[in-house]
């Protein structure tokens, strides 16, 4: 039987190649059970998961939850907002308070990165990392993977430009590791003030124009403007940014090749893509959204086979 | 290791073609009747078991295979068997008479969860069990089979061994073999 080798779920970096293929090929066989007129199996009755975020979040809490539910965990939520934290409890009395009501597996979003690394060292429940800062965000990562290996067949070879915010983006950050590790030539495009100084030495292609970077590529990874960690400007407008970065059918027609469109959403529709594009048939967008309920029930699954 | 032979290609054939036999008998040319085999090496003798129906038969029957590993109740304590393997049963199951396929009937838990896999995908009218090999005396639930090869008394520390050649085998052999 193979099991991942770690207890957490924190980052791609600690993920070797066969804990990455037995999570595709667990999520093969759950993306199946969600098929399935009763979408719900009992793998997971004996597991109490708590899911705190402390920032906020539409897809991932909600992925997750519903992975949780279709493997018939018992589930807790917990947003900072509303919330003791706000009378002052520091961040491990919280956890601690909420681990000692038997809780097997935790489900984290933090805005500072490493938290969830710090959980983990501190408590005996299996922690998830879901997003830390601009540190990583593994699940995501994976399911993006996934979702380019189910339309390309593998991801060996590869060419992925990732575009936009990328000073910002933990997806960034844990796609790049991820896609690495799988084999694929990795390219990060964007405005100079977004790409971190010495990124290139991570072995990825650094371009600044966009049109050469879609020419390049394969697949076209997004990313969204990330205007709430922005606390200086990084560039003169967002209708600037729009018209020298931003993806549109005028920008694709020019290029003539088919493209894989991907974004780990929330969109700003206008700004890094346009509507025409987001909602075109080269779009995965939806693609990432559905398979990511089948990523989170592989890695909660595996990782209760850990749990003693 | 002591080994006692159960069954050799030969007389497999024989038994496969009986249980054929019983199986027509009770399901009216399987019009309404569906075959569901469980993983692992339960697909192997339910695909015998269809190709000699639909032999017997000459048209196609709707079939399907299904993995219980994430319905088993004992999984934690069972670690060699939880890679959950493809299950495929692209119709619905509801008003079907259902027939379970698997090698080995043992303590009965893999049933019990192929069961309750098997309503997830509808309710059927009728579900039946055939197996290969019935080891009576293990059962840790009350399931019995409706459609049995050949019935063993056994021990726990003995296993069966299926060799079939869909397995890469060069001979069918179904051995039983004491472990210590």
């Amino acid at each position: 039987m193979n099991l991942l080798n770690n207890k957490h779920l924190l980052g791609i970096k600690n993920l070797d190649l066969n804990e990455i293929d037995l999570i595709f090929n667990t999520a093969d066989r759950f993306k199946e059970v969600l098929t399935r007129p009763i979408k719900k199996v009992p793998s997971l009755r004996h597991i109490t998961i708590a899911n705190v975020f402390f920032e906020n979040s539409t897809r991932t809490k909600l992925s997750f939850e519903l992975a949780e539910k279709r493997l018939s965990a018992e589930i807790l939520n917990f947003s900072s907002s509303g919330s003791s934290v706000k009378k002052g409890e520091s961040l491990l009395d919280t956890i601690k308070n909420i681990l000692v009501m038997k809780v097997d597996i935790m489900v984290i979003r933090h805005s500072s990165p490493g938290v969830p690394q710090f959980i983990a060292n501190n408590v005996d429940a299996s922690v998830v990392n879901a997003g830390d800062g601009s540190h990583e965000h593994p699940t995501q990562a994976l399911l993006d993977a996934y979702s380019i290996k189910e339309k390309l067949g593998n991801i060996n070879n590869k060419k992925i430009a990732i575009i936009g915010d990328i000073i910002h983006s933990r997806v960034a950050i844990s796609n790049i590791f991820l896609l690495k590790k799988l084999g694929a030539k990795v390219m990060v495009c964007g405005p100079k003030t977004l790409i971190p100084k010495h990124i290139s030495d991570l072995d990825i292609i650094v371009e600044n124009n966009i049109k050469k970077a879609l020419e390049w590529a394969d697949v076209a990874n997004v990313l969204r403007i990330q205007l709430e960690r922005q606390e200086v400007k990084y560039f003169p407008s967002l209708r600037e940014y729009s018209l020298y970065f931003g993806i549109n059918n005028k920008l694709l027609k020019s290029i003539n090749k088919d493209l894989i469109i991907m974004h780990p959403g929330p969109i700003n529709r206008g700004i890094e893509i346009s509507s025409d594009v987001a909602d075109s048939s080269r779009s995965i967008i939806l693609n990432q959204v559905e398979n990511g309920v089948a990523i989170r029930m592989a890695i909660l699954y595996l990782l209760s086979l850990n749990i003693k | 290791m002591l080994k006692r032979l159960l069954f050799d290609s030969k007389n497999l054939n024989v038994t496969v073609s009986r249980l054929c036999n019983q199986l027509l008998e009770n399901h009216n040319h399987f019009q309404n009747s569906v075959i569901i085999g469980l993983q692992p090496r339960g697909i192997f003798f339910a695909q015998r078991i269809i190709n000699e129906i639909e032999k017997q038969i000459a048209k196609k029957i709707q079939k399907g295979y299904l993995d219980t590993t994430f319905y088993r109740d004992d999984y934690k304590n069972n670690r060699k068997e939880l890679d959950a393997k493809e299950t495929s049963i692209p119709f619905s199951l509801d008003e079907k008479n259902v027939i379970i396929v698997d090698d080995v009937l043992f303590t009965g838990r893999t049933v019990r969860s192929a069961m309750e896999g098997i309503i997830n995908f509808g309710r059927p009218n009728k579900i039946e069990l055939l197996v290969l090999i019935d080891r009576k005396f293990n059962r840790e639930i009350p399931i019995e089979a409706t459609y049995i090869g050949k019935s063993v008394n056994t021990i726990e520390s003995q296993k069966v061994l299926v060799n079939l050649k869909e397995q890469g085998y060069k001979n069918d052999k179904i051995w039983i073999v004491k472990t210590n």
